[in-house]
């Protein structure tokens, strides 16, 4: 599987909060920072608007990596939005790890409208995390189920 | 059972109720019954048999309409009552809710604080067998885990017996019957069938009573019940709940605390 990882560029898409990361990673171009361009980044009125449906449609569709980030904790402009994004992180991830779904491909983070920095490191680092796991193939397999008669578990 | 069956033709014949929910005998194992009148009454049954939740009958509009029911509830149907009840789709003036004792007595409960009361000794225990295959689970890899699930789902066929079985699916409109967008496509394939059983799990977090009805109504035998029971004992401890327990101030999802612990988010 992970054979071609000198070729192998990972697809990474980024569920983002319009009040904070979005701002932070904002603050990062006007920085002059660079980070990985592999990753594609998805604006959300607030990290509580993020349903868990949309990390497993990012990977159905051939993600590799999810990075879902917002306010931190006392800094949602809705008050509580990330508090109960939180709660269903922290629900989210256990069922997911009882499935065997590969939870170390989700990076979570909270980055606030002036860490343009941390923005580029969250980038970076799960870029390259990414790309010592390789491809998510497991996955899109399964997604890919009734494109491939061959399909043989 | 002549006692229960007294009870009910009882509550039937004075007017106090207009029917009754328990079960009958049935093919291979008791099945529910709507008693209607007190001739009915004597074909009612009651043992450790009678394993259909009859909670999912009491937010059927059919039966909300009906004025008021009482209800031949099982351990696991009381807890369903209860968390139906916290989540306010119950009128405690239309239910009557009757259980049968250890000790073979019938026993009426006056309001659902009663039965919260009955309840509380009753510890919720997961069955050698399912504890089994969770110890199975947790013992293989992530990979070994995926494959199971893959192959588990592989047999389901989108029946959603699951779903009509659970008491707390009441749901008038489900995820799975939203078409804009289509968030889980309908037919059976492995990535739509895990997704639904995914979205069936999130549901139940923090709301699930454990009673196993889905597993049960499976008709391919997937141990699904698995999942929600999994989340429910994770969540308890995380979250301060009672397994098994409704809790009073919200539900898992519906709720948080300024200190929620986690240590995965950066």
């Amino acid at each position: 599987m992970n054979n071609n990882n000198s070729e192998f560029e990972p697809k990474i898409v980024a569920f983002v909060c319009n009040w904070c990361t979005y701002a932070g990673a904002d603050l990062t171009g006007t920085s002059r920072l660079k980070y990985a361009t592999n990753v594609k980044i998805v604006r959300f009125p607030c990290t509580g608007r993020i349903d868990f449906m949309l990390l497993l449609k990012a990977f159905a569709q051939g993600a590799d990596g999810v990075i879902v980030s917002g306010c931190h904790p006392n800094d949602c402009h809705y008050t509580s939005g990330n508090f109960h994004a939180r709660r269903r992180w922290i629900t989210f991830r256990g069922l997911l790890d009882f499935m065997g779904i590969d939870v170390s491909r989700i990076q979570y983070s909270w980055v606030s409208a002036a860490e343009g920095a941390k923005w580029a490191d969250i980038v970076n680092t799960t870029v390259a995390n990414i790309r010592e796991l390789g491809p998510y193939t497991e996955y899109q397999k399964v997604a890919d189920y009734l494109d491939k008669e061959d399909y043989n578990g | 059972m002549d006692k229960l069956r007294e009870k009910a033709a009882a509550l039937l014949a004075d007017g106090t109720v207009t029917m009754v929910l328990g079960y009958e005998e049935g093919t291979n194992k008791p099945r529910p019954l709507f008693c209607h009148t007190a001739e009915q009454a004597s074909k009612l049954v009651y043992s450790s048999q009678c394993i259909n939740n009859l909670a999912v009958y009491l937010t059927k509009k059919e039966i909300m309409g009906a004025g008021k029911v009482a209800i031949i509830a099982t351990i696991p149907t009381l807890r369903s009552i209860l968390q139906l009840s916290v989540e306010n789709q119950l009128n405690e003036d239309n239910l009557v809710v009757i259980t049968v004792t250890d000790k073979d007595e019938v026993k009426q409960f006056a309001n659902f604080a009663e039965i919260e009361a009955y309840i509380a000794d009753f510890q919720l225990k997961l069955d050698g067998k399912e504890q089994e295959i969770i110890t199975k689970l947790e013992g293989m890899s992530r990979e070994e885990r995926f494959k199971f699930w893959m192959e588990e789902m592989s047999h389901c066929f989108k029946c959603y017996a699951c779903r009509a079985a659970c008491p707390l699916c009441y749901c008038t409109k489900c995820i799975v019957e939203e078409n804009r967008p289509q968030w889980i496509n309908p037919w059976a394939a492995p990535l739509a069938n895990m997704e639904w059983q995914i979205n069936r799990a999130m549901h139940m977090a923090g709301r699930c009573t454990g009673c196993g009805a889905c597993g049960d109504a499976c008709p391919v035998g997937i141990p699904i019940h698995l999942l929600t029971r999994k989340m429910m004992e994770d969540l308890a401890p995380e979250f301060g709940f009672t397994p098994g327990q409704p809790s009073k101030n919200g539900n898992a999802l519906s709720t948080w605390k300024a200190d929620d612990k986690e240590n995965f988010i950066r």
